[in-house]
């Protein structure tokens, strides 16, 4: 199947989906508005913090609310497009695997395609409110190879965050149960990340870089953004997370051999 | 044509003593226990035929299935249909099937079910002139005009198998496999159905496979039998044959045997595949 038709097709399910949610206009709403909500809880948190600090290791209030609004996009980015990874225990559990390999097109694309949830998008306006202060307030010149940086960053978040929920979904496949050890590092990553990761010191540093490589998303690329070095090759390492994310696919297909040749 | 030869199947399934003691010790250490689900399965079935398989819970009639599927890969054996091997040739393969699962909705529970098809339209790129001719075919058939533009959730059980039986027939398989079609269903969407798949058959040429636990399926549908035990063929043949080997237990009077749910129970029993 070629690109676009895939393109064609995911569009279709997500209109789908946008019209079984719509079914419950009330339900959307109140999801919409909790997640937005609890969002700017969490910006209020950092505002109190920094009423009391002025700095945090060298960086400013405004430094924190772009990293903070960084994640908050590439969660919530990576939460409405890769759903269906997050929900996919419950869809094995009923059945519904079988039915997608029922189909002639890409299992990957049906999952993702038939959980697209709107309502997810509701932390984008924190995000927004909190980009815009943090653009305003930071020590950042935006040139054209600072808005580069921000948005290779959110697109590496994003893919970063698909890769673990991919990762958490072939969890499914060698019966193992519990997805805490996955949420641990998504929503761990998503309160801790809101901070320059170097805050927490070289051991978590060493963790973010080698074993799950948020620093290649956040704390490299904001060193270039900040203007803390010159090197600008850190502004390109959210690249990076393509290889990341080439490993979380081999898991995935592991998953699928072994799920054919158990049915799980 | 699909055959099957000497298809083995076996699955791992861990084990375990009921009490919390054995649930701890069962974290560390996991007793397995090897289930035979298929046991050198073989079989051949011609373009055109309406098969029923039929065997007690447990028999393996689902692995058989979701191997004819493709979603299943089996330890051992070969099983070629219209010369592709399903778990290989999978997405290639899957184009040509139709798949119904009574208990198991591919419909979209929140939309109408047009909405439903559409989206099957696209999945199986299917061309609109052929779609349309499709739609209409199976609307007149199934009698569907009424209830296409009625989300799913709002459809009776009878209802919503005739869109499922439907939905599987969009892209106008070569093969139907029926997971027990008729599951729940009042008299009247019973008789619905059954006649459909008859006039499918005879219309199309379409391969049937159903398997289910309503013998009145088997004996409006099926020409041939399957009987399925313990991961082996244990009849193949039509349903007087079946009546046959059930008349020749020495409990069975003639009389019994009419009821065919006493035949094959008591066939199960005798076969001591339960």
């Amino acid at each position: 199947m070629n690109i676009r038709k895939s393109i064609a097709l995911y569009t279709r399910y997500a209109s789908v989906c946008v019209k079984s949610v719509m079914q419950y206009k009330l339900s959307f709403l109140l999801m919409l508005i909790g997640r937005v909500i609890l969002s700017f809880n969490e910006f209020i948190a950092i505002k109190f913090l920094f009423s009391g600090f002025v700095e945090i290791r060298g960086y400013s209030y405004g430094d924190v609310l772009l990293c903070f609004s960084i994640i908050q996009i590439s969660f919530t980015l990576a939460e409405l497009f890769g759903n269906g990874f997050k929900v996919f225990s419950s869809m094995v559990k009923r059945g519904e695997f079988d039915r997608i390999l029922l189909r002639p097109c890409s299992p990957i694309l049906q999952i993702i395609g038939t959980r697209f949830e709107i309502g997810r998008t509701g932390p984008m306006i924190t995000a927004a409110v909190t980009l815009v202060i943090g653009m305003r307030t930071g020590n950042v010149a935006w040139d054209a190879g600072a808005v580069f940086t921000l948005v290779l960053m959110i697109a590496g978040g994003t893919l970063l965050f698909i890769g673990l929920f991919l990762l958490g979904a072939s969890f499914c496949f060698f019966s193992i149960e519990d997805t805490s050890i996955i949420n641990v590092l998504t929503y761990g990553a998503k309160s801790h990340g809101k901070y320059p990761i170097d805050i927490y010191g070289k051991g978590i540093m060493r963790f973010c870089t080698y074993i799950i490589p948020y620093t290649l998303i956040q704390y490299y690329p904001l060193q270039y953004l900040l203007g803390r070095t010159t090197q600008w090759r850190f502004a390109l390492y959210p690249m990076g997370i393509v290889v990341f994310l080439a490993l979380c696919y081999v898991v995935w297909r592991i998953g699928v051999r072994n799920y054919k040749s158990c049915g799980a | 044509m699909i055959t099957m030869e000497n298809v083995c199947k076996s699955y791992k399934v861990a084990k375990r003593n009921a009490g919390f003691g054995e649930a701890c010790k069962a974290l560390f250490r996991r007793e397995y226990e090897v289930i035979h689900a298929l046991n050198k399965l073989s079989f051949t079935i011609q373009d055109g035929e309406m098969v029923g398989y039929i065997g007690p819970n447990g028999a393996g009639k689902s692995s058989t299935i979701k191997i004819l599927s493709g979603i299943l890969t089996p330890d051992s054996g070969t099983c070629v249909i219209d010369g592709r091997i399903p778990w290989k040739n999978r997405t290639e393969h899957v184009r040509h099937i139709g798949v119904v699962f009574g208990q198991r909705s591919q419909l979209w529970w929140d939309i109408p079910v047009i909405d439903s098809f559409e989206l099957l339209k696209e999945i199986y790129s299917i061309s609109t002139p052929q779609y349309n001719n499709k739609l209409e075919e199976l609307t007149q058939l199934l009698q569907l005009q009424e209830i296409l533009k009625t989300p799913t959730r709002q459809l009776s059980l009878g209802q919503r198998m005739r869109c499922e039986v439907a939905a599987s027939l969009l892209h106008e398989p070569k093969l139907l496999f029926l997971d027990e079609p008729t599951i729940g269903l009042d008299a009247v969407s019973k008789l619905a159905v059954r006649d459909f798949i008859r006039k499918i058959n005879r219309e199309h040429k379409t391969t049937v496979i159903l398997t289910t636990h309503d013998m009145q399926d088997i004996e409006v549908i099926a020409e041939r039998v399957i009987l399925i035990g313990r991961g082996q063929i244990l009849l193949d043949g039509t349903l007087d044959a079946l009546r046959h080997a059930a008349l020749n237990t020495e409990d069975g009077t003639a009389e019994e045997q009419i009821n065919l749910d006493r035949v094959v129970a008591d066939l199960y029993r005798k076969l001591n595949i339960l």
